[in-house]
Parts: structure tokens; sequence; C-alpha cells
């Protein structure tokens, strides 16, 4: 059995075990361990990746394993990793290390929670290791539908709307994708021979242009819809406002990578030519994202608000870039992903933290915190400052990588659309400097405030998790760009061959 | 002549007829008081035909042609067997009931003789032994729903039944018998080499499907479903939105594949065109009820259309992905009735406002009831996803992916009414919910099975692989 394996099996064992616990302090210890078991598989993947790489191992993916499961329509189980896949994998192992942590007092229904929220982290786990299109897509919905019961019951406001209209609109979104799944698979053997959903045999094989002109706008907005691609990125505000903090951070941190992730590695990896050709509408689509994104954030009062309005905005700029189809752009976009999936978890996981001592999260009614939970306040200053693109942080060399890439695209119409894009930097040092300084200097607004405690030691744990990825990639950057631009070769090497 | 060979192809019906007149007869020596005693029995009685039908037996043809028998027919007849065992064993707790004890004998005698007729229906090789067997599997249907003869709907539904169900066979007699005029024979392999599409056989086609969409409740034949499957009592409804739904459209999709192979893009045409109507607007009647018997109703239509979309595929994937999204619905559909059958029985709740809260109370049955739904929206890692997933593909092997993308938007509609029912369980709140309360061991077994083989059908591969290997003997 493959080491990757494990990485579905060992959430399932957990669920197991949870489900022979009785109330909050077992489900929690149960689910700690278990992810924290993930933790240490994830790093240990990435060690072992770097040796298996350092031995010599050229294939496009390493540690592969496949079965047969449905031989007659050619459905498998097979499971392997580039450097892309492992970096992502790892981020999630963290992100949702740090989500057990940031729930560590759910007190309804504790052990459902934990159990929903580990189901969610098996579909995504499951999806990053899937080299094929039906396992892929299994756990791509596996991974969104316990979203509906995690808003639905642990959530806040209007949580019953909120977490349909997500549900909905992302299950729109996979229904469009299963479409272009299905065409992928019956163009899959263009000269004859047996259908595949094996997406390294369908990247060998030419997908004929006129279908991929029909199913490249249906897979990328399918997926796209979970990267809130403009105008269907209606689901995020109010989804991450109402879910509970480490839905929050799952959701925002990971799931919306899973967007991104199958945009890249199955609309425009699969169907290259329709990419190209189409490139300009999602361009024009994504701008908006990115823009419109920054700008909502602006407006909002509400934490969460902003976030998740901000989430839309970082998520635009990663599909933004992969729409570039040039290997630093699709470099920049992949650090991205890893470099806001953990900034915008801090985030969220913060803003839980503080809602939870100040009853609050309309930013008017909070001032001068730095002044009674220093922890909580540093942090999220640190987590402001790296979302901004401050370098030393993550969030630089991903953005800084971004632009050079977008930048490398000649055409005229591709400049303009980095310009614009670009601007957003500003009005995103805007929103972030404005929350900062409301929320935590000046004075304190409220007497009660004046009470608040700081950080517990889970709490502290569950951040500082986060903190060090953030940094470790800002002071780091080309240990993860390095492995990211040898695993985009033999991607460009198929693009290559057919874009000129 | 009858030999033993003639007695293994018909095992199934003969076993069911034998299993009839014993129960007729047990029942009859039995007074009233003490027929609840019997339940035990006549479970065991009918387990013990289900396995029997396992035994494996080879193709044949025999009365010159009128009763076929292979392997896909036997699984088949098994699938419907599986049902009709869950339903009874669901059933217990209805029959206890005080106005029902008396009755226990007829319960289980009618649903075994409409399954014989269900059973030589889809075994027929002819249009008579089709008919017949669809006749003897309708008329004991509509004593069925009138089983509640002391309610008013129950009875009403039971008129209903009996006469829409006399007019749709009507029609469908009208169009075989145009076909026959036209052809010169009833043999299914006879009609099949003189179709053409002339006008005669045409209009006897447009008969054949309206007979016919009106047994598998497709739109616009569906106005009778939500009455009929309200009126009549719950193990009932899920007996006629599985079992009878299953076998009618199994035959269908045999009688389509092999007689009207030469017209095929004129019923292509038609099942495109009901597909969708049937999807569309069974969800979209969907979206309002809050009767869970109704909710079921139009949720089994739009599934019809789904079911009709697996279809459009032709060949054994076709076929084959048919007989195992119906093995599946078997499942997930039985699931849900289970669940709100035990909930009717305890509390007379069937509202799904009246589910609100039911997490809190009933934990497992809520579970039961959601791997159930999301079952029927396709939602992995459930067994429904699979199921749907075939289906898709089949359509997709034709090329229909416009058809396609309809049926998956539809599946998304779907979608929001089965979380409203898993809202109300889960996360509405409700001062007053329905007590907690332990269903009878034979619902918890049938409940138990339902959960199971949702979860686990859908990892096993080698289920649909088998379903496959033998939907190739068809052709």
């Amino acid at each position: 059995m493959s080491i990757l394996s494990l990485f579905v099996l060992v959430p399932v064992l957990t669920i197991m075990g949870i489900l022979f616990t009785k109330g909050l302090r077992g489900a929690r210890m149960v689910s700690a361990v278990g992810m924290g078991i993930q933790l240490v598989l994830a790093a240990f993947l990435v060690f072992y990746y770097f040796s298996v790489r350092g031995a010599g191992n050229l294939h496009e993916m390493v540690l592969t394993a496949d079965y047969t499961w449905y031989p007659s329509l050619n459905i498998h189980y097979f499971v392997g990793v580039d450097g892309i896949s492992v970096s992502l994998i790892a981020l999630t192992a963290i992100v949702v290390f740090a989500g057990i942590f940031a729930s560590w007092e759910m007190e309804s229904l504790s052990r459902e929670f934990f159990i929903t929220l580990i189901l969610l982290a098996t579909g995504v786990f499951g999806f990053f290791i899937s080299l094929d299109l039906f396992t892929l897509f299994l756990f791509y919905e596996l991974a969104v539908i316990p979203m509906y019961l995690l808003i639905g019951i642990w959530g806040s406001g209007p949580k019953e709307a909120s977490a349909m209209k997500l549900t909905l609109m992302l299950m729109g979104g996979s229904a469009l994708l299963l479409v272009g799944i299905f065409g992928i698979y019956f163009n899959s053997a263009p000269d004859g021979g047996q259908f595949t959903f094996n997406i390294l045999e369908i990247a060998r094989v030419h997908i004929p242009v006129t279908a991929q002109r029909f199913f490249f706008p249906l897979t990328f907005i399918g997926f796209g819809v979970l990267g809130a691609l403009f105008p269907l990125h209606t689901w995020s505000p109010s989804g991450h406002a109402s879910a509970p903090t480490a839905v929050s951070m799952l959701h925002a941190g990971v799931l919306m990578k899973l967007g991104a992730y199958g945009c890249f590695r199955i609309a425009i990896y699969l169907m290259p030519e329709a990419a190209k050709e189409m490139a300009w509408i999602f361009i024009i689509l994504t701008s908006i994202s990115v823009v419109y994104g920054a700008l909502g954030a602006i407006m909002q009062k509400d934490l969460k608000f902003v976030n998740a309005y901000s989430s839309v905005s970082h998520v635009g700029l990663i599909l933004f870039a992969l729409l570039m189809m040039n290997k630093t752009a699709f470099d920049g976009a992949i650090l991205q992903m890893i470099s806001h999936g953990l900034m915008t978890a801090l985030f969220f996981a913060l803003i839980g933290m503080i809602y939870g001592r100040t009853h609050t999260r309309n930013i008017d009614e909070m001032g001068g915190l730095m002044k009674v939970i220093p922890f909580l306040a540093v942090m999220y200053m640190v987590a402001g400052l790296a979302s901004l693109g401050l370098p030393g942080f993550s969030g630089f060399v991903a953005e800084m990588t971004i632009f050079v890439g977008a930048f490398q695209h000649p055409g005229i119409f591709y400049r303009i659309a980095s310009i614009l894009v670009v601007s957003s930097i500003v009005i995103t040092a805007v929103y972030i400097l404005r929350v900062v300084g409301k929320l935590l200097l000046g004075p304190i607004k409220q007497e009660a405030h004046l009470k608040i405690k700081d950080a517990t030691w889970f709490e502290k744990l569950s951040t500082t998790t986060l903190l060090i990825g953030i940094a470790g990639i800002g002071i780091f950057p080309l240990w993860l760009s390095n492995t990211i631009l040898d695993s985009l070769q033999p991607i460009m090497d198929k693009l290559a061959i057919y874009l000129h | 002549m009858m030999d033993f060979r003639y007695i293994l192809l018909m095992r199934h019906e003969l076993l069911l007829v034998l299993a009839a007149i014993i129960i007729l007869i047990v029942d009859l020596f039995t007074s009233n008081g003490k027929k609840t005693n019997l339940i035990k029995f006549f479970l065991s009685l009918f387990a013990l035909v289900m396995f029997i039908g396992f035994i494996p037996a080879k193709s044949g043809i025999i009365f010159g042609g009128a009763f076929h028998g292979n392997p896909l027919i036997g699984f088949f007849k098994n699938i419907l067997n599986l049902a009709v065992m869950i339903i009874f064993l669901q059933s217990d707790g209805y029959l206890r009931k005080s106005e029902n004890s008396g009755k226990v004998g007829e319960f289980f005698v009618l649903i075994i003789l409409t399954l014989v007729g269900m059973d030589f229906m889809i075994s027929s090789g002819d249009f008579l032994t089709f008919f017949i067997g669809l006749e003897t599997a309708s008329i004991p249907i509509a004593g069925l729903v009138a089983f509640d003869r002391y309610k008013r709907r129950s009875a009403e539904a039971g008129v209903k039944l009996i006469l829409l169900s006399a007019i749709s066979s009507g029609i469908l007699l009208f169009g075989l018998s145009l076909i026959y005029g036209a052809t010169g024979s009833i043999y299914f392999s006879d009609i099949a080499e003189h179709i053409t599409a002339s006008p005669l056989i045409i209009l006897g086609f447009i008969f054949f499907v309206s007979g016919m969409g009106f047994k598998i409740s497709l739109v616009p034949f569906h106005l009778w479903t939500a009455d009929v499957y309200e009126g009549a009592p719950m193990n009932i409804t899920a007996y006629l939105s599985v079992v009878s739904k299953g076998a009618a459209a199994f035959i269908f999709t045999i009688i389509i594949y092999k007689v009207f192979k030469n017209i095929t893009g004129i019923w292509e045409t038609a099942l495109y065109t009901l597909s969708i109507l049937t999807m569309t607007v069974g969800n979209l009647f969907a979206l309002r009820q809050d009767n869970i018997k109704r909710f079921l109703a139009f949720s089994s239509i739009a599934q019809a259309g789904f079911i009709l979309l697996g279809i459009m595929g032709t060949g054994s994937l076709g076929m084959g992905s048919l007989v195992y999204f119906i093995l599946i619905y078997v499942f997930s559909n039985l699931g849900a009735f289970g669940v709100a059958s035990a909930i009717y029985n305890e509390s007379g709740v069937e509202s799904i406002s009246g589910y609100n809260g039911l997490y809190s109370t009933n934990p497992r049955l809520s579970l039961v009831m959601m791997l159930s739904l999301f079952s029927l929206a396709g939602i992995p890692p459930v067994a429904g996803f699979f199921g749907k997933f075939f289906l898709f593909t089949s359509a997709g092997s034709q090329g229909y992916f416009i058809l396609i993308l309809i049926a998956v938007l539809n599946a998304t509609v779907s979608l929001y009414y089965y979380l409203g029912v898993v809202r109300a369980m889960f996360i509405n709140k409700n001062d007053n919910p329905v007590p907690s309360f332990r269903s009878s061991n034979t619902m918890r077994i049938s409940l138990l099975l339902c959960g199971a083989g949702l979860l686990f059908i859908g990892f096993v591969g080698g289920i649909f692989e088998y379903i496959l290997s033998i939907s190739h003997t068809l052709f």
C-alpha cells in the first residue's frame, strides 16, 4: 500500500475512534491525536518526497499506487503526488491540525462536530492525492457536502440560509464539473481504445479542440465556483461569516484551493488550447474578483466579512495567475495557494478567538485590544502584514511571483489586466491597516473588554503552527518554489506542444 | 413437457405461489386474535423463498417463447424479492396495530401475488404474458392501497388507482393491438424483425409508452402518483415506489431495446423529452411538499427521469446501469420509507415540519434517513452517487451531454429539498419533537440492512461489474 492512502485512512480511523468516545474531552483528544498523526505523516511525506526526487526519480508523479475499481469503465483508485500536491497536502495537514485546536471548546454536539470536520478533511486529502478523475470527483464532493451540516448546525447568524446557499452553489458548480469530467472521459481516446479517467494518460492524448471548447468552460467554471470566481462568489462572504471558526479556516484556507487546484490540474492542464482561447473571458472575471473583493473588504464592518471578501480577492488572484499560463505565473499561483491558505486560516482562527472574548465581530465596537490581549493582537497584526504582502512573509513571495509572471505575458490586454490587478495591493493595504488600526490600537471602546484574557495554550498552539508556516515560506521561499518549479516542468512541456 | 429445468427457471414464481398458498391456509386456520403471532412465521417463510431464489440457474426459454429466464432477469427478481423482504420487515409495526391485526394474512398474500405478477411480467417473451403479468400485478395493488379501508383517503386512493390503472392498461393494450396488427405477431423476437417506422407502428409505440409511463409515473402521466402515495399505507407506498416502479422500468427497457430496436431514433427522441420533463416537473413539485409521502412521491418521479436518462445509453451499459441504479434505489428509498414509517407508527407524524429536532431524540433514525436522502440526491460516498454516476456515464456514452447537463442541474435542485429534510432533523429546533422511542426489532434489521447497503455497495466494484457482465447476455 502506498503511503498516500494513509492520508485517507488515518482520518477515517479517527472518525471511527471518535464514535467510541463520549463527550467533548474524548472527541477532541482523539481528533487531536489523529490529526497530529496526519501532520507528522505530512512532514514525513515532504521529506520522503525530497529523498525520492533526490535519488533521481524524475517521473511526473511519484509514490503512485493503482488499484482497479470498476474495470469495465476503467475507473481506478489511482494516487500519486508531485511537488505541487505535496505542498498542498502539507498545507491541509497544518490547517486541519490548527482547526482542531481552534475548536477545542466546541460544547454543543462535540462528537458530531469533530466527525463532520474530519470527514471534510478526508475529502480534501483524498482530492489532493487522486490522479483519477472519478476518485477525484468523489473526494471533491465529499469535501463540499459536510459544509452544509457544519454551517447549518454549528454556525451563527443566518446560518440555515448561508449553509443552503453555499451548498447549492458549490454543488451546482460540481454539477457543471461532472459534465466536464464526462466530456474529458469520452474524449480521452480520440484514436480508439478504452476511455480513461487517468489524468496522466489523458494528458498524453490530445482532446479534440472542438470538445475542449465545450468542456473547458464547464470544468473551469465548475471548479471556479469553489474558487469564488466572480460572479459566482456570493456564497463565500455569507458562508464564511456564518461558519464556525474551524470551518471558516478550513474552507477559506484549503477548500477554496481545491477549486484553484482543479482549474489548474484538470481544466488548464488537460485542455490547454481552449484554455488559451478563452483565457481572456476568465481574466476579465478574475480581475473583477480581485479588485471587487478588495473593494468589498474595505466596506465591511464585520471582521469575518472583511476576511471573506479578502479571500475572494486573493483566490481570484490565484485564478488570474493560472490563466496567464506561463511557468512563473503558475509558480506564483501555487505559492499563493499555500501562502493564502495559511494566512487566511490564521485570520479566521484569530477572529474566532477574538469573537469568543468580545462577543462582537463589529470593528466599530472594538478598539485597543493590543492592551488586553497582546498575544492575539500581535498575531493578528502579523497576519495582516503578511496578507498585504510585506517582505519576509509568504504573501510577498507569492504575489511578487504572480505579478512577475503576469507581466511576462506579452499581450497588451494581459498587460492592462495585470496593471489593474496590481492595484489591488494598495487596496489590500488600506483595508488591512484600517482594520488593524481600529481593532488593535486606540482606546478600548467597551468596559467589558478590559477584563478579557489572552490566548490559552491550545489557541497559542493553533496560531503558532500557522505562523511558523507563513514565516517559513517567507524566509526560505526557494525551497518551496524550486519544488514547485520542478513539478511544473512536465506540465509546461505538455503545454508547449499545443501552444505556440 | 415439464421437467426439472423448467421448475428451476420458474423457481421465483413457483415458490412465491407456494408461499402464498401456505400463508392463505395457515391464515385460514388461525383465529382473528392470534394472527399477529403469524408475522414471524410469514417473515421466515418469505426469507426462505428469497434465499432459494439466489440459487443460480441457466438461461432458457420455455412455453414456446412466452417465458424467458436468464441471469439478469433472475438477478432482478432477486432484487425485487429483497425489496419486498425489507418492506415486510418494516410492516411489522403497522400490522400489529389493532385495526390491522385481523388482516395479516391478506397483507402478505396480496403483496406476494403482485410480486408473482411482476415476476411474470419481467420474464415475458411476448406481449400476452407481459400484459397478463402486468394486470396480475396491478389488481392486488389496488386492494393494498385501500388497505386502511376505515380511512377515507386510503379508500379514495384505491379507487383512484384502479380507475386510472384500468384506463392506462386500456391504452397500453390498444397500443399493443396496433403493433400486433402491423406486425402480425405477439412475440418480441418476431415483432422486432418487422418493426419499421410506419405510422401505425409509431402510433402503437406512443400508446405503449403512454401506458408504461403511467406505471413508471413519468410526467405527464404522473398525476395519480402523489394522491395515491399519500392515501396508501406507508409500506404500500414504499412498495409502489420501489418494486412496482422498478419492475415496470426494467421490462420497459427490455422491450424498447429488443422490440423497438429498429426505430431507436424515434424512441430516443421520445425518452429524451420525457426524461427532461419527468425530472424537472418531479423536482419542481417536490420543492414545496411538507407531507413526507407526497415528498417522496415527487422525489421518486424525479428519479424516474434519471432512470430514463440511463436507458438512453442503449446496450449493456444502459441495461446494467439501470439495474444497478434500481438496486441502490431499493436501499435508499426503503431506508427513507422505513424511517418515515417507524415514526408514523409511533407518533402519527408524517409531515416534514414534524421532523424538526428529530436528531436530538432519535439520532439513529435520523442518520439512516440522512444517508437515504443523500443517496437519493447522489452524494458520495453513499451508494446513490455511484448509481447516478453510472446512469450518466451510460447517457454520456451516446453523447447526450446536454441531457446530462440538464440532469445534473436538476440533481442540484433536488438537493435543496433533500437537504430541507436534513435541516428539519438536524438543525431546526423544536419544543416537542417526536419522542424518543425504540422501534421493533424487524424494523431495526431492515434499517440496518438499508444503511449498510448504502454505505458499502458503491465501494464493492464487483457488484456493478457482475451486473454489467450478466447484462451482456441480453444482447
